[in-house]
């Protein structure tokens, strides 16, 4: 029952915002966070345990529509519950981050957050194939909103394209839905739209590599992958700071998951055969992105920028389809999360303080604002990698899980790390340093800023040096090759991923497992031929 | 009395309806459009009348009544259309009435 | 005492987040005491660490002290563990001993600057790194002291940060070591791919026995290499170095010379098993300290700015120590390196206190005849310049340059012994030629502040160092975990030797011919056509700036502003376009004009009609 409360009090939340805003708009500021703050603490309980024997740590089944075989079905395991927390923890960071930012129709904006967190939260809890459509359509629209009536200049343009970008790919994954649906139906004579259900849904492999296309669509959009990246500069940079938040920490991941908890397991062959291409594409982006973001001269674009340069790394991960890369990945999501949205909050703030988003304008903001250039410091230290930050511990995993399954793609990718720090240190140097400005300079983060990023930067200091915890309850399988459906359900389990991997050679790792003189070379041979 | 081929009647109606046709897409005042109108709803008319001729039946007769009040009615419909043009803009072209374009 | 090991590098850490919480807040001097306080007790800790080790030694010759565990996952397991052998005390030692002079020696030099505290925290927070980089017992711990010190670096480099420059030499040095520190990550993750593990011992095993072939040993040796010489600023990766001169004195005296450059020294060390598998890679290792020895050395010679003399001259000095771990001189390299941080320190120290004294000049060209009125800096530095110049047995620096140049014939051949032969005579040429310029010769700037006793003390106990630390027996100490060379000494080595020692003297009496009284030699060369340009290619460090400026740094600044609108848009805003342009055409349609519509329909009517009849 916590599943449906922790989708519906947003949605409810967001209801009560909106009509608070009648009253005055510091209402639905309050209302917003206190539920999402609820909503936290509920995910909070979860962290105990499961049912033993489950593979969920929290499952729920409601009869929705019979007649089509579709019901309300959610449930909660390591992954996604890691995920709905660091989405109940950005709501109240987009909330706090929009406080002084949103001044007219308040209530309306938290009624489209809110509507946007319960959509992500319901994608992220969903096990139901149609279930999962619905709120992937639900975080669309009332993000349009957002970002088109509270943006800035170029927001309708911006908007605009977020919403066709993503509905495109949303419609195909709809088609692939559907074709599942009936490709199911008609072999097995049920017609169900259940994620159990559909799990080793016998299909020839033209079949499912159509159908895995279309999801792949949807998610690479939303991830977003090179190519189809071309909407997130826009739509980042002129979405209002809580927007943005939401948008590179949240809706980003939802593609990122999906491709873990659908794509995977239901087309493992077709996403086997695709995967050289997309570790391709995945390290194309990573040094694309962090390229073209040197040459940017909006702070919030160039962020942007980065952010597709760091889920790169997470496709990269995922498709690597390794123990330890999905885990990195997994961390990288969480670490990405919550340092972007830090450097956002950051933009924003430097915009109300200056009006301004260009680079070429600023600079000299340390001598003022010593605090506020910390912090700025933190997370772009956070964002190149530095270890003892959880971004660190992310693309290392990434990059080691990933080497042993496509070396030279881990190798190239590792040469994002070099223009991380490229573009990260710019950053620094443009806005913070050089000559301070002739004028008074801008006034420093006040008490609810700094505790927003404070606790931001709490999650990663956390994450970088003592990801032990984190890893115990959230570890997804460590399947060192690219099993078939029903090897994902035995080995997916949570908590006990780290300890499966070890337990099943029966050897501890390392020098026992290998024979001698084997090296990556032959041990990827070996995994390839399965 | 001697039979007339109903085939000559369809033709007539045929050539009927190509001129009123023709004055529709050719003639740019309203009113004479709306005259050809009237030829083309005629001539559709004198094809029933052939029909009937040619079947012995009163339908094609009935069908003449149907067009002739349904004429009537469109007529009156169209003049005052026309009249309200004309009061607005000053002018009959059927070219002036060109607002709704994309 | 193993129990203890995580206080070395804690103490400093807590320094550094102490003063980055509440430096603003308290007065000066309690910032420098924090700030040097820690640093000192954190010495004080090695000592006693030292004392205990050696008094009673560990039976396998270290000790290790687990601090958590990192990361558990699946087949890869990393852990924080700190270990303390004989290499690891002899690093931490020098790093704690001269790290607390220069930060005692700071409490002058920065004082009255804005930024007092916060050099104090950010110069604990490098030693905190430093020292988890010696001490660390996995390689991925010892990657988080790697990172560290590299940030360190950059935030003091660019620590007057309202001067654009700096921050672009602090970007400069950080972006180059990066690309390194990237080539040193994928050799670990190389090492972690194979063994699951990071642990440094049960990586050297596993190499040792499972990599007698050869070439995953090369490849990751290589990659540690790059790593190596990305930090200690040798070639390749050695054009950041120079310009990290932007900095204040202290922070170029304690990590530009003493420490941080010397972290590619000791991981070569560290992970000489590796090394000594791969017999190319060593030979590549030699070639390069040598290489770069006769490049700085040569550089420096032209140099008119004091601190950055002293930059080339540390970037040689490093050369020689990698030409040592080239030819398997493990134990020399070491040693080598301790008698370096000592009178590198003591270099730069004595330079900061002349520079501050002249109220900020650098150029050596304006200074001059400050013998006498900078009495203290004058034999500090002429202490230093000795021990650099490696002059016979009175100075440290002699006993570890020759025994680097006596494991350079054994081990390398008459090659790297003739470059170590000559980049010794350069050394002292140029180091004298410092000397002289500064402090002899007609009388240039004036001395506008006196050095106190905080700088005073420093520069004497450095001075004592640097003439006394040749006897401390380090190699033989390090001989547990650094086994000695085994080459043979080949015929004709006591010639070779004395030659050796001699060389420093010539070099000296060249430098008092061509730099004590009237330089007119050095002039009418510098002065001469191509004279000029040999000038400037030497002072432009032989054109490696030049070189990678238009090799790396212009193309991706090209490639950036490119793609400032994103090429791969193009593709969508033709999308965009064509439905305009679609839109425009079928648009036309929709003219308005009732008899145009009429058409239309008599047209379709026409065409419906037809179809029907005939098909």
């Amino acid at each position: 029952m916590i599943l449906v409360w922790a989708v519906v009090i947003p949605l409810l939340g967001g209801l009560a915002a909106w009509l608070s805003g009648r009253l005055g708009s510091a209402f639905p500021r309050w209302v917003s966070l206190s539920a999402l703050a609820l909503d936290l603490v509920l995910l909070l309980t979860l962290l105990d345990g499961g049912p033993a024997g489950s593979r969920w740590l929290a499952e729920i089944r409601i009869e929705w529509i019979p007649v089509i075989g579709a019901g309300i079905h959610l449930a909660a395991d390591g992954l996604s519950l890691a995920l709905a927390l660091l989405t109940a923890f950005l709501g109240m960071a987009a909330v706090a981050a929009s406080w002084s930012g949103i001044r007219e129709r308040t209530g309306f904006f938290h009624l489209c957050l809110m509507s946007v967190i319960a959509g992500v939260m319901g994608a992220f809890l969903s096990l139901d194939l149609l279930l999962f459509y619905v709120f992937w359509e639900l975080m669309l629209v009332p993000m349009f909103f957002m970002v088109a009536v509270w943006g800035r200049e170029g927001r309708y343009r911006a908007a605009l394209r977020f919403f066709i970008f993503t509905q495109a790919g949303s419609l195909l994954m709809l088609a692939s839905i559907l074709g599942l649906y009936f490709v199911h139906g008609t072999e097995t004579g049920r017609y169900s739209f259940d994620y159990a259900d559909l799990l080793g849904t016998p299909m020839g492999l033209a079949t499912e590599f159509w159908l895995m296309l279309g999801f792949l669509a949807a998610f690479a959009v939303k991830l977003p992958a090179i190519p189809f990246h071309t909407w997130l500069p826009e739509a980042h940079s002129e979405a209002p700071t809580g927007g943005s938040v939401v948008l590179a920490g949240l809706l980003l991941k939802t593609g990122a998951y999906g491709m873990i908890r659908f794509l995977f397991p239901l087309f493992p062959d077709a996403a086997a055969t695709i995967a050289p291409v997309v570790h391709v594409l995945a390290v194309v982006g990573i040094i694309y992105g962090a390229v073209l973001a040197l040459g940017q001269t909006d702070l919030k674009r160039l962020i942007a920028y980065t952010s597709i340069s760091h889920m790169g790394f997470v496709l990269l991960g995922i498709f690597a389809w390794e123990g330890l890369a999905l885990n990195g990945a997994l961390v990288l999501m969480v670490c990405h999360g919550a340092s972007t949205g830090a450097l956002f909050i950051i933009a924003g703030a430097v915009e109300e303080r200056t009006h301004t988003l260009d680079i070429g304008r600023m600079g000299g903001f340390w001598s003022s604002a010593p605090k506020m250039g910390g912090a700025a410091l933190f997370f772009a230290l956070a964002s190149l990698g530095l270890p003892g930050l959880g971004n660190f511990i992310g693309e290392f995993l990434v990059l080691l899980g990933s080497f042993r399954v496509n070396a030279a793609a881990a190798v190239f990718a590792a040469l994002g790390l070099i223009a991380s720090a490229v573009y990260s240190l710019w950053i620094i140097q443009k806005v913070f340093h050089g000559p301070a400005p002739p004028e008074a300079g801008i006034a420093d983060i006040g008490g609810r800023e700094a505790a927003t990023l404070a606790s931001m930067a709490a999650v990663l200091l956390w994450l970088g040096l003592f990801p032990g915890p984190f890893f115990e309850r959230t570890g997804i399988g460590t399947a060192a090759s690219m099993p078939t459906g029903s090897e994902i359900e035995r080995e997916a389990v949570t908590g006990v991923a780290g300890r499966i991997g070890r337990e099943k050679s029966g050897r501890p790792p390392g020098l026992a497992r290998h024979g001698a003189g084997e090296g990556p070379e032959e041990m990827r041979g070996r995994q390839q031929g399965k | 009395m001697a039979t007339v081929p109903a085939e000559y009647a369809l033709g007539l109606a045929a050539v009927l309806f190509a001129l009123g046709l023709t004055g529709v897409l050719v003639r740019r005042n309203m009113v004479y459009v709306l005259m050809s109108i009237e030829v083309m709803l005629n001539a559709a008319g004198m094809a029933f009348i052939a029909a009937g001729y040619r079947w012995a039946e009163p339908d094609g007769q009935v069908m003449f009544v149907f067009i002739l009040s349904l004429a009537a009615a469109e007529v009156s419909v169209a003049l005052a259309v026309i009249f309200r043009f004309f009061h607005r803009t000053g002018t009959l072209d059927v070219d002036k009435a060109s607002s709704l374009k994309g | 005492m193993k129990e203890f090991l995580w206080l070395i590098p804690a103490l400093p850490l807590a320094g550094s987040i102490l003063l980055a919480a509440l430096g603003r807040s308290i007065p000066a001097r309690v910032s420098a005491a924090i700030g040097g306080g820690t640093v000192g007790l954190s010495a004080l800790a090695v000592l006693a660490a030292g004392v205990d080790f050696m008094s009673a030694p560990p039976p396998e010759g270290f000790h290790v002290q687990g601090l958590w565990t990192w990361v558990d996952l699946g087949w890869f397991r990393a852990g924080a563990a700190l270990r303390l052998d004989a290499l690891s005390l002899t690093m931490a030692a020098v790093v704690t001993f001269t790290a607390f002079l220069i930060l005692v020696y700071s409490a002058e030099f920065m004082e009255g600057d804005e930024g007092y505290s916060r050099f104090f925290a950010y110069m604990d927070l490098f030693v905190a790194a430093m020292l988890v980089l010696v001490l660390a017992d996995d390689l991925l711990f010892l990657y988080l002291g790697w990172e560290g010190v590299g940030l360190c670096s950059y935030l003091l480099i660019g620590f007057w940060y309202r001067e654009a420059n700096n921050g672009y030499a602090a970007r400069k040095a950080f972006i180059m070591t990066r690309a390194g520190d990237t080539a040193f990550v994928i050799g670990i993750i190389l090492l972690a791919a194979s063994f699951g593990t990071l642990d440094i011992t049960a990586v050297m095993e596993g190499a040792a026995s499972e990599w007698q072939g050869g070439r995953l040993a090369a490849a990751a040796a290589l990659l540690v290499l790059a790593g190596a010489l990305g930090k200690s600023a040798q070639a390749p990766l050695q054009t950041w170095l120079p310009d990290a001169m932007a900095g204040p004195t202290p922070v170029s005296a304690l990590i530009h010379a003493a420490t941080m450059v010397a972290a590619g020294v000791y991981i070569i060390a560290r992970t000489h098993v590796l090394f000594a598998l791969a017999p190319w890679v060593m030979d590549l290792v030699a070639a390069l300290g040598a290489a770069t020895l006769l490049i700085s050395a040569f550089s420096a010679l032209v140099q008119h700015d004091l601190k950055r003399s002293l930059a080339y001259s540390t970037m040689g000095q490093v050369g020689f120590m990698f030409l040592a771990l080239g030819v398997g001189s493990w134990q020399a390299a070491i040693f080598h390196f301790m008698t370096h941080a000592f009178f590198k320190a003591l270099l730069f120290l004595s330079a900061g206190a002349v520079i501050i004294s002249l109220g900020g000049e650098h150029d050596m060209r304006r200074m001059g005849g400050l013998r006498s009125r900078l009495p203290l800096a004058f034999w500090t530095f002429l202490a230093g310049a000795a021990s650099l110049s490696a002059l016979p047995l009175v100075t440290a620096g002699y006993y570890s340059k020759d025994l680097i140049l006596e494991g350079a014939l054994a081990g390398g051949g008459t090659l790297l012994w003739g470059a170590g032969i000559i980049g010794a005579f350069v050394t002292a040429l140029y180091a004298f030629r410092m000397v002289f310029l500064v402090f002899f010769g007609e009388a240039g700037a004036d001395v506008k502040r006196r050095t106190g006793l905080k700088a005073a003390l420093p520069l004497v106990a450095l001075s004592a160092l640097s003439l006394l630390a040749g006897f401390f027996g380090v190699p033989s100490f390090l001989e547990a975990v650094l086994p000695a060379s085994q080459a043979a000494p080949p015929v004709g080595h006591r010639w070779a030797g004395i030659l050796s020692s001699l060389v420093p003297l010539l070099g000296a009496a060249a430098a008092c011919l061509l730099y004590l009284g009237k330089r007119g030699i050095v002039e009418r060369l510098a002065g001469s056509g191509p004279g000029a340009v040999l000038h400037r290619f030497l002072g432009s460090g032989w054109g490696f700036d030049w070189l990678y400026e238009r090799l790396f740094v212009r193309p991706y600044q090209l490639a950036a502003r490119a793609g400032r609108a994103d090429i791969i848009d193009a593709p969508y805003a033709g999308a965009v376009r064509l439905a305009e342009r679609l839109n425009g055409l079928l648009v036309k349609t929709q003219s308005g004009q009732v008899r145009r519509y009429a058409a239309g329909m008599a047209l379709g009517a026409l065409l419906a009609l037809g179809a029907m009849v005939f098909i």
